[in-house]
């Protein structure tokens, strides 16, 4: 199956039966797949007119306590920049899927990892966070769309698969037995009073600037929670690294590869993939970094989750950035290059 | 063992079914296996590509830059992969196609005319199956079973008159 199809079957089974979109490559499979299965099980597929248009729907099924999602792939997730602001704003919950392409600009549609600030710092305007979730593999995809509903749900707000044009496209198998835990009760939806409770409102205009305040200082109080509570990382041969190297998604793969061969070559190298990128895993780079001399942050960007690398170990190690951008894909040997070049300024084996 | 597979040639000629069939062979054969298309604007004529990878192991980078296997089913593609093919790796080429020799001699050629075989069997959109059926052949790994069960992945069932003649397709290719 491929990565764009799992996020769409396991998004159905995570329950969501609304979704609207507007095609963009590298993910139109998941709208495709939607088209298909969404009419036969009673659900809604809409295309909409453009990708503000569907966000806005989002808005709207959001509002009304069921499971929604939109997808899009980079130019297309600015676009629906408002839209995630409202959403935020208003306390709803959604799934948005973000398969990235080179950029700025429409870019190319090649895979890319380049909008993580967009992602992590902000999807729109004002403060707010998303929840980002960087799948590495098919598999990845399906249960991560489980889980980003799940999140979504219970902290009423968005939640973001940052996955990349190789994730999207590639074929592995993925198994589909999927544990999804019940939808917690939305007492905030607006489902009708049937004329025994007072209305809910959702809304994001609080003209009062007071009232306004306390909305942020309550959501990130929140967000303080999710930090402390719902980071998602996964460690590779970090016990006695010296070096670590710190990926997501496709370059985790592409730097698997290259901590092998360097392995081989008594390199003492490790890794630290962060699966959520909000909240960002402090911690564990907090540890490494009282062993580790130094740290490699590979990425399909100009380096935009370095920065959160640095912060994460107060600069107490170098980091260097090993990179390509606009729709390339570093190679193991060119990770593998990028971890030799930095053993050998640690004097270490080479 | 992992072996990375490069499937290339004109958009049209079934190159990613190709790389599909492979892939879920490898599925069927209990290997783990990936499976990454070229997705740039082709379309029937342009250039078509994709990776597969099948081992033993977890597959890492799904990304082939050093196939095992090259299958160039026209020209530009041979131009374009011959020299990337790992030392000792196998190139198979569809050689109504590809006019010149492999310059390579470090690793092993087949060369069979599978757009001709395929237009003579009256299957014309079957050279890539052919091609397949040989690399299988090749590499040893032609049993009925799973060659079946993995057509029956690929091939739509409401097209499952194809299996068999995908299958008459590759026997074609295995036989030659």
């Amino acid at each position: 199956m491929k990565g764009n199809e799992a996020i769409a079957e396991a998004a159905i089974i995570a329950g969501c039966r609304h979704y609207f979109g507007y095609p963009i490559t590298p993910q139109t499979e998941i709208a495709a797949y939607m088209a298909k299965r969404m009419p036969k099980i009673g659900g809604t597929f809409l295309q909409a007119e453009s990708e503000i248009a569907a966000i806005n729907m989002v808005y709207g099924v959001a509002s009304t306590g069921l499971r929604v999602m939109t997808s899009s792939s980079s130019p297309g997730i600015s676009l629906k920049g408002e839209g995630l602001s409202y959403l935020a704003g208003a306390d709803l919950p959604a799934l948005v899927v973000n398969v990235q392409r080179g950029g700025p600009g429409l870019g190319g549609i090649q895979p890319s990892q380049s909008d993580y600030f967009q992602a992590t710092r902000s999807g729109g305007h004002g403060d707010f966070r998303m929840i980002v979730l960087a799948p590495s593999s098919v598999q990845e995809m399906a249960e991560l769309t489980v889980k980003g509903f799940e999140l979504a749900d219970q902290y009423r707000m968005t939640a973001m698969i940052l996955a990349d044009g190789t994730m999207g496209q590639m074929m592995e198998p993925v198994a589909l037995d999927l544990d999804v835990k019940p939808m917690p009760e939305k007492q905030w939806a607006t489902t009708g009073t049937k004329m025994n409770r007072p209305h809910n409102i959702v809304n994001s205009l609080f003209l009062d600037p007071a009232a306004l305040e306390q909305t942020n200082f309550e959501r990130f109080e929140r967000y303080k929670f999710i930090e402390e509570n719902e980071t998602m990382y996964e460690e590779y041969l970090t016990d006695d690294a010296e070096i670590v190297i710190a990926a997501f998604g496709i370059a985790a793969r592409v730097s698997k590869n290259a901590i092998d061969e360097a392995r081989k070559q008594g390199i003492k190298v490790g890794m630290i993939r962060p699966i959520t990128l909000w909240p960002f895993p402090v911690a564990p780079f907090r540890k490494a970094a009282d062993k580790a001399k130094a740290f490699i942050s590979v990425e399909l960007s100009m380096g935009q989750m370095i920065e959160d690398v640095r912060l994460a170990i107060d600069c107490k190690a170098p980091v260097t950035l090993c990179n390509r951008v606009g729709g390339m894909i570093p190679s193991p040997e060119q990770v593998l290059e990028s971890i030799r070049q930095t053993a050998a300024s640690l004097g270490g084996a080479n | 063992m992992t072996r990375q597979f490069l499937f290339s040639g004109f958009g049209g000629q079934g190159i990613l079914f190709a790389g599909k069939f492979v892939a879920y062979k490898g599925l069927m054969d209990g290997k783990n296996v990936s499976w990454l298309p070229s997705y740039g604007p082709e379309m029937r004529g342009g250039t078509a590509s994709c990776g597969v990878i099948v081992g033993d192991e977890t597959v890492g980078s799904p990304i082939v830059s050093t196939p095992d296997v090259l299958v160039a089913m026209n020209l530009p593609s041979l131009d374009k992969y011959e020299s990337t093919v790992a030392p000792g790796g196998i190139i198979f080429v569809d050689s109504t196609l590809v006019s010149r020799p492999v310059n390579r001699t470090d690793v092993t050629v087949y060369a069979i005319p599978a757009t001709q075989m395929a237009s003579d069997n009256g299957t014309p959109t079957l050279a890539n199956m052919i091609l397949v059926g040989k690399i299988l052949k090749v590499l040893n790994d032609f049993e009925d079973d799973s060659v079946r069960a993995a057509l029956g992945k690929v091939v739509s069932a409401k097209r499952a008159d194809m299996l068999e003649v995908n299958l008459n397709a590759m026997k074609l290719g295995a036989d030659y």
